[in-house]
């Protein structure tokens, strides 16, 4: 019973707030909307008994990718007002669209069989005897899948290099510490005696 | 009790929901990234839904292999769109091909 309450609870609740998302007038509060999506759907993730994931999605989503959405939105100077003109243009498409990929995802979803020989059960999984789900997790992502693992960390470092060269510039005008150069003066190039005349000044 | 088709419905109505953004908010780039985060999160869900009835824990790492990529397109779309803001002061990306040859 509990678990029913929970289950429309979190449902209904990123539901709710993926609408407000879309559909909020100030990019903040979409972003903080979000952030109740992403905490909701760890509520469902528990309930389907991935905890590792549920803990995951809060780190990952909440804790990196919305707060850097959040320091996106409030670092650049946005004219919010101006991107809103025309909006609702587009929102007879939109809906068609949106319509007929519902309608077609609830059919399948509704009128799905599982294949022959897959075994679909009643109670939700928990991981084998004696494992927790993190270790259920660990024993196939370092075993069957280490290739792929690998490979999503080379992803992220090749995002974030592509991030940092992306954003990085060198601005013009600014006074930026050269060794190489400081290291090449020496007192010939840059000292000198001059006599100042009186009344005249120096030329340099 | 709550079955598979509860967590599919949910996943299906979130995805179609991040559609619609996409549609809602054509010229504002930042939500368009927020809308693909949605469409992620319910495929994520129906990858662990379907982990957890088939007891199996296959799809908890594909959903993290999905989580992979998110976080890395979320990098690289915001710095394309800072980028885009400093030539042109907006984010507005309908007119995002004005300098197509």
């Amino acid at each position: 019973m509990t678990a029913v309450f929970a289950f429309y609870l979190f449902a209904v609740t990123l539901l709710i707030g993926g609408f407000l998302v879309i559909t909020s007038r100030n990019p903040v509060h979409s972003v903080l909307w979000l952030i109740v999506c992403f905490f909701n759907a760890a509520g469902l993730f528990i309930l389907l008994g991935a905890e590792f994931l549920a803990m995951l999605l809060v780190i990952v989503y909440v804790g990196a990718v919305a707060v850097l959405f959040l320091f996106v939105v409030m670092m650049l100077d946005i004219d919010f007002k101006a991107l809103q003109r025309g909006a609702l243009k587009n929102l007879p498409l939109g809906l068609a669209i949106s319509g007929i990929i519902l309608t077609e995802v609830l059919l399948v979803a509704t009128g799905w069989q599982a294949g022959q020989g897959v075994i679909l059960h009643e109670a939700l999984a928990g991981p084998p005897e004696g494992m927790t789900n993190t270790q259920w997790i660990g024993s196939q992502l370092y075993t069957r899948y280490f290739f792929v693992f690998s490979m999503s960390g080379l992803l992220l470092l090749a995002s974030m290099i592509g991030a940092i060269v992306l954003t990085h510039r060198r601005r013009i005008g600014n006074r930026r510490q050269d060794i190489a150069v400081q290291n090449a003066r020496t007192p010939a190039g840059t000292l000198g005696v001059g006599k100042a005349g009186l009344g005249q000044g120096v030329e340099l | 009790m709550i079955g598979l088709t509860h967590y599919l419905a949910v996943s299906a109505a979130l995805f179609v929901m991040g559609v619609f953004g996409i549609f809602l908010n054509r010229r504002n780039i930042i939500i368009i990234l927020m809308a693909l985060e949605l469409i992620l999160l319910a495929v994520n869900i129906n990858l662990v839904a379907f982990s957890a009835f088939l007891h199996q824990v296959h799809g908890q790492i594909f959903a993290m292999f999905v989580l992979t990529v998110a976080a890395g397109e979320a990098a690289i779309g915001l710095a394309i769109l800072v980028i885009y803001f400093r030539g042109r002061g907006t984010v507005a990306v309908d007119q995002a091909d004005l300098m197509k040859g």
